[in-house]
């Protein structure tokens, strides 16, 4: 462990970053300019402290980087994404909104939030020239306590007499259901933002005791029949989720989780010590929906994976299996393999002879993980933050795509010096609470699940044997023809929104503009007559890639502007790109337009598709300090598939389905 | 009141209303600290509830005037406690 090729600043013994120095080394490290190291101390000051009164220093602070950084025009020195929340609710938000701020901080969020006045969300919702909608947020919680949404079923229940109580109970049901429906509508008719709806709380002392819930017509029954139809109207939107308000409440037992004194005088139901957990609780829609997941989860193995070290304790010592200890790490392990399920790759990095590695991965009977699972494997005695590099490297995913979970503080420290984009997963001392620790880590999840998504670690596998095939053949064409692809191209429809949304947003390497569209912006380009928005499937010899691009295009008088044109990492270089660009012109010529035109805009990670343009024949019309535009003329088009691709064309899509 | 408890108080008091703890003394209230309105004053006591793992009662709320005031509540309430 004394590899010590780190980074790490003399300052950082952990004696002399306690909280308080953190506050002085914050503030001496701003005066100096060092303002990157200013935010990553502040980020590490959250991670130490996370209290209330810590979030008011984080935020003060954050916002004066903010201001050098607009000042300064070191715009991404921070790299911070920026989001907008606006909070529509039915109690006192206030004091979680620092907490909230210093956590999306900490996720590398720039987070900016708007709290609507109290009770008003119903006229937000419905008034197109509402607060809310100026303010334009990215996402918007509605948090409505069931003593507002539904009072009858809370305070007054007793009031519905037993008797006349069922129909009269059936009739506040419908009356909620429906005011949700069309605060939702209406919503979705002035916003494409994302929309995060609580479910209802259920009383935890129901008027009638253990009564209610002799009949699913008690209060507590009457709250889950509403919340199952928020549900089903939430899954009838693009982009609207439900918050389990009554889950988040239970996990941390309702005796704590409130504090009546509090909602009495202040309107606020939380008790000090839950805000936090309210925060996280919006941290895990925001983080996939500002597009900061984590993409791959970098594991260790030695009393990480399996309790013990494999070199010392051997097979017979390791800790592994149904029984306690060994069951803390089987539970790590299921949780391990339910992130891969929602389409996150899994990764080892582990310092170890590579050989007792290997048999504990393939032969322990108690591993629930094989080797299998691993996209891909750095055993060995380097430098953990290298080895990182080269995962990201070898599965093609930028580092701030890798989440890093080592039970050692020591290995933790080391990759968040050397490489601060990486998502570092802080285990409790306990082995017993690591499973809690990864699934409730917002950095892993995810609101849409693709099929690419299910079946990723599958595809990475098959991605390697094409690797392997390709340094068989003398010339790429060769290659080519033995791959065997086939193409799918089609319009976007109900079935590939969600996919062709998740493309728009995650895509960074071969993307010509780089523009990210939620669901509900697809959704209304898609129904734009003079828009164009394909998507591209490939299958091949060793596998299916499942949908891997998206080109957007709209027509204006004589010419068809390419607004979208991106391809996932995985089939970049194999012709498919050329493929769905010569479909992209073949369909503008048919349509009568004369000109292609497309703009070029770079990023810090788009270089691989720099030249796509001039590859293609395309001409720059003109450049400027965003990027440059490039024109093809259609009529006198070279532009062909490849015809060692096999392409499929369909024209037509039945539209349906979400609003 | 124990030297410390008043300098936990304060150094919170400093977070919550950004100004230095060396600038906040026991006599530090409303009227000399500008932005200690009731929403700041909420959030002083969420983060005084919070720190010391006590709970205050709406009485004890009003009875905060002064940061010297606090830290003699948080004190009453831990040896309460014991």
């Amino acid at each position: 462990m004394s590899d010590s090729n780190s980074n790490s600043t003399p300052d950082s013994t952990s004696a002399e970053r306690n909280p308080s120095n953190l506050r002085a080394q914050v503030d001496a490290l701003i005066v100096e300019g060092a303002f990157h190291l200013a935010a990553r101390r502040l980020a590490e000051l959250w991670r130490r402290d996370p209290a209330s009164a810590t979030a008011s220093f984080v935020i003060s602070r954050i916002d004066v980087l903010r201001d050098h950084e607009l000042r300064e025009k070191t715009r991404d020195s921070l790299a911070l994404t920026k989001f907008k929340l606006a909070i529509l609710r039915s109690f006192t938000v206030e004091p979680i909104v620092p907490l909230l701020r210093a956590e999306a901080f900490a996720y590398g969020i720039d987070l900016e939030v708007h709290v609507g006045d109290f009770n008003t969300y119903v006229q937000e919702m419905l008034d197109e020239q509402s607060s809310l909608y100026r303010f334009a947020p990215n996402a918007v919680v509605l948090a409505v306590r069931t003593d507002q949404a539904a009072p009858e079923l809370w305070r007054d229940f007793a009031d519905l007499a037993p008797e006349a109580a069922q129909q009269a109970a059936e009739r506040v049901v419908r009356g909620v259901v429906h005011n949700y429906e069309q605060w939702i509508g209406a919503f979705r008719k002035h916003s494409q933002a994302a929309l995060i709806v609580h479910s209802l709380e259920r009383p935890s002392s129901p008027s009638l005791g253990v009564l209610d819930d002799q009949s699913d017509a008690g209060q507590s029954g009457l709250i889950r029949q509403i919340n199952r139809e928020l549900q089903r109207i939430a899954a009838g939107f693009h982009g609207v989720y439900s918050l389990d308000y009554d889950a988040l409440v239970a996990r941390y037992g309702s005796v704590h989780w409130h504090d009546e004194r509090k909602w009495l005088t202040a309107r606020l139901p939380i008790a000090a010590g839950y805000l936090l957990q309210m925060a996280r609780e919006w941290m895990r829609f925001i983080v996939p929906l500002s597009g900061r997941s984590a993409k791959v989860l970098v594991v260790d193995l030695d009393n990480t994976l399996w309790g013990g070290v494999i070199g010392e304790d051997g097979m017979a010592g390791i800790k592994v299996g149904a029984e306690y200890p060994g069951a803390a790490y089987q539970a790590l392990q299921r949780a391990l393999l339910d992130l891969s399920r929602k389409g996150i790759l899994l990764a080892v990095c582990s310092k170890n002879n590579l050989d007792d590695a290997m048999e504990a991965l393939e032969n322990h009977p108690g591993m629930l993980v094989r080797a299998k699972h691993f996209a891909a494997l750095r055993i060995n005695w380097t430098d953990k933050a290298q080895n990182l590099r080269e995962i990201a490297q070898e599965l093609n995913v930028g580092i701030d795509a890798l989440a890093f979970l080592d039970d050692n503080p020591f290995e933790r420290e080391q990759v968040r010096a050397a490489l601060p984009e990486v998502t570092v997963i802080d285990l409790p001392k306990n082995p017993l609470e690591y499973a809690s620790a990864v699934r409730n880590c917002a950095a892993f999840e995810r609101l849409t699940l693709s099929t690419e998504d299910q079946q990723r670690t599958a595809m990475y596998a098959e991605q390697k044997q094409r690797a392997g095939a390709e340094q068989n053949f003398q010339s790429k064409e060769d290659f080519f023809r033995y791959l065997e692809q086939e193409a799918e191209l089609e319009p976007v429809s109900e079935l590939t929104l969600a996919r062709v949304a998740q493309l728009t947003q995650k895509t960074n390497q071969f993307n010509l503009t780089t523009r990210r569209y939620t669901e509900p912006q697809i959704a209304e380009m898609a129904n734009k007559p003079e828009w164009h928005i394909f998507s591209i499937k490939v299958r091949d010899r060793f596998g299916d890639h499942g949908l891997v691009g998206v080109a957007i295009a709209h027509d204006e008088g004589e010419q068809c502007e390419v607004d979208t044109f991106l391809l996932s990492c995985r089939v970049i270089g194999r012709t498919v790109e050329t493929a769905l660009l010569a479909h992209l012109a073949e369909s503008a010529a048919r349509r009568g337009r004369k000109r292609l035109v497309g703009w070029f805009l770079p990023t810090k990670k788009n270089a691989p598709s720099r030249d796509f343009y001039q590859q293609h024949g395309f001409e720059r019309q003109e450049a400027n300090g965003a990027g440059s535009l490039w024109a093809f003329d259609l009529k006198s088009s070279t532009l062909r598939p490849p015809d060692w691709i096999k392409l499929k064309v369909t024209t037509e899509v039945t539209p349906g389905g979400k609003n | 009141m124990t030297a410390s408890t008043l300098e936990q108080v304060r150094n919170v008091a400093s977070d919550i209303f950004g100004i230095p703890a060396d600038r906040i003394t026991a006599e530090s209230s409303p009227e000399t600290i500008e932005n200690w309105d009731s929403m700041q004053h909420l959030n002083l006591v969420l983060a005084i509830e919070e720190k010391f793992g006590v709970q205050l009662d709406p009485e004890d709320i009003e009875k905060m005037k002064n940061i010297g005031a606090v830290a003699a509540l948080v004190e009453k309430l831990q040896s309460a406690a014991r």
